[in-house]
């Protein structure tokens, strides 16, 4: 199980590691390599150029303001260990608390993880969650792309050949939206079967103002519910509305591969999505929940 | 597909070699520098058996390429004891019996050693968590965690003495 | 002889080099200039190799040698691998061949080798090997492995039928006809693999000069790949020497000679230069024997109160493509029914039937835990019947402890009658009972509802034939420096060997465990050897080690006497020394009796004394020693994603004499972690066609340390009379009953909803669509 061969290119600035994208055939970035290097060991990635972008300057760090803005290179660790950003949205860390395993998280990074776009992963998860924008940048400038058209296929984003993710920005809900990320694996780190990642966050009427529900490992890509959040919006997000959200959860299509079959994926979908929202529900901190 | 020259200090010992892009951490340490403590049980970054520490972080050494250890401070199983003497935690491995054929005990050993620098009052339950990246076939894991409990305070004595 | 040793919990003497990085496992072997081998599979189940194109291949760089069956030795072309264990039962004794030739009978089958500078490029190389196949159908499932009209697994023969056979005694018509009650079901039993952490791994040398090979493998049975290969290359056994170094485990399927320990020893010979296979996971998942597929179509008859008065059904084993160890392990299973339980008519019709998949091998367990499901599965059935506690029916039928020995009426795979040596089975399950405060167990459930959680409690027994023989042999001598140096034919995976040989020959020679060398695994240190495997290891190298310590022991003695000039039961050997007892000054050092007796001219042995210290022994058991034990699981059950936490495992346990409770204990625990992973999370699943679907550690779920608990052990200690040491096999019984015992607390957890828990693995999905269609069927009423 070794990988087939490729030449290896460090560069050292974000301009050096765009030329090289725009000019080397067969290329392909390496960030964290969690996946990628997996992929080429087992030859079912093959490239012939490795652009590693782990020294390039400039790519790493979470900066919080209205929105929240984190670096394409920064480390899962990272991200799971700021203080500052599991205080402003900590579905984060509770979703990030799920990838992977302490050495991968050592390894592992937020752009790494959307350029790969496992279906299941919990940080492209959450990027669909929180309304992601992807930045990405190539010789012929800066361009964003919402995460809603990022993914054009499996295993395929919405990126042209040239162009490299240097960070993605998240719309955080309200302050004081209760929240909740579950999966189901039955190890932890795995890959989940189906995640479902939900925040609520409720008007001073104690109201759904703004509900957010994500299914991941369903589909090619992250599946936001809108249906089911239109349904939720202007309820106090009662079992009843929940049950009826949990509904729609549970008759998305969903795929069959060796972990699970469909019919199991949805029911998954279904009873994640209620315990979620339950949870979301009794975390909000404000408006008339009780 | 030339190869790259490197310079990496592997348990404190700086070394330079040219390495083929495609060669990862793991078969370096073991063919390139014959330090076959690390061992490989999947080279798809699951078991665990290869992991060693990078600048002090435990990572999976199939995962990373050999290229990109240029310049980095690496730690294998080799690298923990003392001259003739084993550190509280592969002492604690002996003595709960954590190990029986020995291949899954490197990365074991190496996880932990992160791990309890960060944690050093683990609670049982964090550990299993956390050691769900290493898996071992044969010990069903009970002494691995006990090892851990009781290695846990004796390295932060260490630590503390050492600085 | 004193036993400061025996018994205690001694650390092991592997584990200062394992924990230090200085293991030495096959992979970590350097000999100069060696090369590197990468095998071309067969990417469909079943199909026949049209044309095969190397050119290519053999043009690449670094390349020294791609072989295909065409290329093999002519005296090959229709020769198989050794079929080690023969029965009359087997119709088609078929096995692999070192290369497939014409046709590929699994997914994963070895086609053609490739050897390179080093296996990055031997993989480059193996990919233009261009290989023509034309599918064949394939036989996926064993259950219509028979049908009339199917297709063939195998087109060298004329049916699936591998084998066929029937075991019974007591007049079973009789017991049915007169039966109170009869359970009848049928339990599906899915395979998974052994899965070492260590793949196989094979190191082959070829001394030119003397004409003679060195192969190191991370195998279970160096004696068995040596005669494999002494067999296929027709060659002397002076020419061929196998060793097991370190092994990273091996749970069954590393005990097969496997056609790579045919191949790559010939492509050294064929280069002239050392050449290595190191087996990557994916080819673990796809090559390596795996274990479990079996069908009970089972009947039990019980009295109206609850009594056995007879088992019989049939059982259909699923051998895959090949029988490489013949019929053990469903003639295992087939015999493990019964358990320990007093059953007085039996009849068992077995099939073994090939499908286009791995082989089948002994695998922790082997055959065991299939029939100790179906056995249990059936009393819990009897159970919920009668009305009874699940422990009470199993009280009512266990085996008495003053009916021991106890004949079953059967015939044991080692041809004696089926006798249960000594146990007392109603003690131990009351030490499980006990343990896990099963009586208390109603109260913890009812807590646990009111908080919305599902717990269960299950039960199960199991009796396993351990310490087969045919013998193992063992050498003790005394070594110039002093220490004592013992060799055995045996081979160690972890299991910690050496230790527990050199406790045993501590204690005959009253030195310190750490005087002790052992060599294990070596063919060149013992003439003949069998194998580490059916938990056999203590009972018979155990037993070899004892005697030839105890005659050793004895003959430094006499030397000691005559020296020293004493009585020889004045002298005892401790710390290195014989001394004469109760006296002072008289004594002499083992390096002195060691350059005594190493020919030291004007030095005469005593009279009757031979020359060399050094003893001997074989240890050939009469029969199987039975180890049982009693296993109870606690489980929290999700009934709505179908999630299984093992939330308190309690294992009572009885192995004859302990000689090392660290090292049993140690097995013990990571049996029943294997045991969890077979009853809730490793499925080895392949498609319609065949192919495997689960070929990584992502796919294939071993269990971490999340999903085991610390299994709480107890132990009883019935002595077996059958070896001096009193002893019986360990190394098994974590995992044999613990499927079956989980299932059961799977289905106590879920009997709000009528479950019934028939198959295993139980993975998730399986349990919570039972749920589901349980509240579905509830809900349409």
């Amino acid at each position: 199980m070794k990988a087939a061969r490729f030449d290896y290119h460090r560069p050292a600035t974000r301009a050096e590691a765009l030329d090289m994208l725009q000019t080397l055939e067969g290329a392909k970035l390496l960030a964290g390599g969690q996946s990628l290097v997996a992929m080429l060991n087992m030859r079912y990635a093959f490239v012939d150029h490795l652009i590693d972008i782990n020294r390039v300057e400039g790519l790493a760090g979470i900066a919080l303001g209205d929105t929240i803005r984190i670096g394409a290179m920064t480390r899962q660790r990272d991200i799971l260990e700021s203080p500052a950003l599991k205080a402003r949205l900590p579905i984060v860390a509770a979703a990030l608390n799920f990838v992977g395993h302490l050495h991968t998280r050592n390894r592992g990074t937020i752009g790494g993880s959307l350029g790969h776009m496992d279906p299941a992963a919990e940080l492209f998860g959450i990027a669909t969650l929180l309304d992601a924008t992807i930045h990405v940048e190539s010789r012929r400038g800066p361009r964003d792309v919402a995460i809603a058209d990022y993914p054009q296929g499996y295993m395929t984003p919405g990126l042209d050949p040239d162009e490299m993710i240097v960070g993605v920005t998240l719309a955080p809900p309200a302050a004081g939206h209760g929240w909740s990320f579950l999966e189901f694996a039955q190890r932890h780190g795995d890959f989940a079967v189906v995640a479902v990642g939900t925040t609520l966050a409720f008007d001073s009427a104690g109201k759904v103002a703004d509900a957010r529900i994500v299914l991941c490992g369903m589909g090619i890509a992250p599946l936001r519910l809108a249906e089911a959040e239109a349904l939720l919006v202007g309820t106090t997000a009662e079992p009843e509305a929940i049950a009826a959200a949990a509904e729609i959860a549970g008759r998305q299509e969903a795929m069959s591969d060796a972990l699970a079959s469909e019919t199991y994926r949805r029911h998954l979908a279904g009873v994640l999505t209620r315990r979620a929202l339950t949870e979301a529900r009794a975390r909000a901190s404000h408006g008339k929940v009780q | 597909m030339s190869a790259v020259s490197i310079r990496v200090t592997v348990n404190g010992t700086p070394f330079e070699r040219e390495v083929e892009p495609r060669t990862h951490l793991a078969d370096f340490l073991r063919h390139d520098l014959g330090l076959t403590g690390t061992h490989l049980g999947c080279e798809h970054g699951v078991c665990g058996a290869c992991s060693v520490l990078v600048d002090g972080r435990a990572v999976r050494g199939c995962l990373m390429l050999a290229v990109q250890a240029d310049g980095a401070e690496v730690t294998t199983v080799e690298g923990l004891a003392q001259v003739e003497q084993l550190n509280p935690l592969q002492e604690a491995f002996r003595e709960f019996h954590a190990l029986q054929c020995g291949f899954c005990t490197p990365g074991m050993l190496t996880t932990l050693m992160q791990l309890l620098e960060e944690h050093p009052e683990p609670s049982e339950e964090m550990l299993r968590e956390e050691l769900s990246g290493n898996l071992c076939r044969c010990t069903g894991y009970a002494g691995i965690i006990r090892a851990a409990m009781k290695a846990a305070p004796l390295l932060k004595a260490q630590r503390e003495n050492a600085a | 002889m004193t036993t400061r040793f025996f018994g205690a919990r001694v650390q092991r003497v592997e584990d200062g080099a394992l924990v230090t990085g200085a293991g030495r496992f096959t992979d970590d072997i350097k000999l100069k200039e060696t090369l590197s081998a990468a095998f071309v599979r067969s990417p469909f189940a079943h199909a026949r190799i049209v044309s095969i194109d190397a050119s290519a291949a053999k043009e690449m760089p670094g390349v020294h040698l791609v072989l295909t069956a065409a290329d093999l030795p002519a005296a090959w072309r229709d020769k198989r691998l050794p079929l080690d264990v023969p029965a009359p039962a087997i119709r088609h004794p078929l096995t692999q061949f070192p290369l497939a030739a014409d046709e590929v009978c699994f997914c994963g089958e070895a086609v053609a080798v490739v050897v390179a500078d080093n296996r990055a490029l031997a993989e480059d190389a193996a990919e233009q090997v261009m290989v023509e196949y034309d599918p064949l159908p394939a036989v996926v499932d064993c259950r219509t492995a028979l049908a009339p009209d199917g297709p063939l697994a195998q087109t060298s023969v004329a049916d699936n039928l591998a084998a066929k056979w029937v075991n019974e005694y007591g007049d079973i018509e009789r017991a049915f006809a007169g039966a109170a009650h009869v359970i009848a079901e049928d339990y599906f039993q899915h395979r998974g693999t052994g899965c070492p952490l260590e793949p196989r791994a094979v190191l082959a040398q070829y001394d030119r000069a003397g004409d003679s090979l060195t192969v190191w493998s991370a195998t279970q049975a160096p004696h068995g790949i040596k005669r494999a290969i002494v067999d296929m290359f027709d060659i002397a056994d002076t020419q061929v020497r196998v060793i097991a170094p370190d092994v990273g485990g091996g749970f069954g399927p590393k005990l097969l000679t496997y056609p790579e320990e045919i191949v790559i020893p010939h492509c050294a010979r064929l280069i002239g230069r050392p050449v290595k296979w190191i087996e990557d996971r994916r080819e673990h998942m796809m090559s390596t024997a795996q274990e479990r597929d079996q069908l009970w179509s089972v009947r039990m008859a019980l009295d109206a109160d609850g009594r056995i008065l007879g088992l019989r059904g049939t059982l259909l084993h699923d051998t895959g493509a090949f029988l490489p160890w013949g019929i053990i392990m469903p003639y295992i299973s087939a015999t493990t029914f019964p358990g320990p339980y007093v059953v007085p008519a039996y009849r068992l019709d077995t099939s073994v039937v090939f499908t286009n998949k791995i082989s089948t091998s002994p695998m922790r367990g082997a055959g065991r835990p299939q029939a100790v499901f179906a056995v249990e599965r059936l009393l819990d059935r009897a159970a919920q019947v009668l009305g009874l506690d699940r422990a009470e029916i199993r009280r009512r039928n266990l085996i008495p402890a003053e009916a021991m020995p106890y004949k079953v009426g059967l015939i044991y795979r080692d041809g004696q009658p089926l006798t249960y040596d000594s146990g007392d089975y109603p003690q131990c399950q009351q030490m499980a009972l006990d343990t896990a405060d099963w009586a208390g167990f109603e109260a913890r459930r009812a807590k646990a509802r009111a908080e919305g959680r599902h717990l269960g409690i299950g039960l199960a027994n199991y009796v396993e034939g351990t310490g087969l023989g045919p013998f193992e042999g063992a050498t003790a001598r005394l070594l110039p420096s002093g220490r004592i140096l013992l060799r055995t034919g045996a081979a160690s995976q972890g299991q910690g060997h050496r230790t527990v040989l050199a406790q045993i020959a501590a204690d005959a020679f009253g030195v310190a465990v750490d005087e002790v060398d052992v060599e294990v695994g070596d063919t060149a240190s013992v003439s003949v050897g069998v194998g580490a495997f059916a938990s056999r290891l203590m009972v018979n190298a155990g037993s070899a080690v004892d005697t030839s310590s105890q005659t050793l022991a004895l003959k430094l003695r006499q030397i000691a006497a005559a020296v020293l000039d004493a009585e020889l039961d004045d002298i005892e050997l401790s710390g290195g020394v014989a001394r004469v007892m109760g006296t002072q000054g008289g004594q002499i050092s083992f390096r002195e009796i060691a350059k005594m007796s190493s020919g030291r001219p004007g030095f005469s042995l005593p009279r009757g004394i031979e020359p060399g210290l050094e003893a001997t022994s074989f240890f050939a058991p009469p029969q199987a020693a039975y180890s049982n034990g009693s296993h109870v699981a606690e489980v929290e059950v999700d009934p709505e994603t179908g999630l299984v936490k093992v939330t308190r495992y309690v294992v009572a346990h009885d192995c004859g004499r302990v000689i090392n409770p660290l090292l049993v204990d140690g097995q013990i625990q990571g049996g029943v972690a294997h045991g969890i992973g077979n009853a809730i999370m490793e499925r080895m699943r392949y498609d319609e066609a065949g192919n495997p679907q689960t070929t990584s550690l992502a796919d294939y779920l071993l269990p971490d340390a999340g999903n085991v608990p610390n299994v709480e052990i107890v132990h009883m200690e019935s002595p077996s009379p059958l070896n001096p040491l009193g002893v019986k096999g360990a190394g098994e019984g974590g995992t044999i009953p613990a499927a079956a015992a989980i299932a059961s607390a799977i289905e106590d957890a879920l009997s709000p909803f009528g479950v019934k828990i028939l198959d295993a693995p139980m993975l998730p999905e399986t349990i919570a669509m039972l749920v589901k269609n349980a509240q579905a069927q509830k809900d349409a009423r």
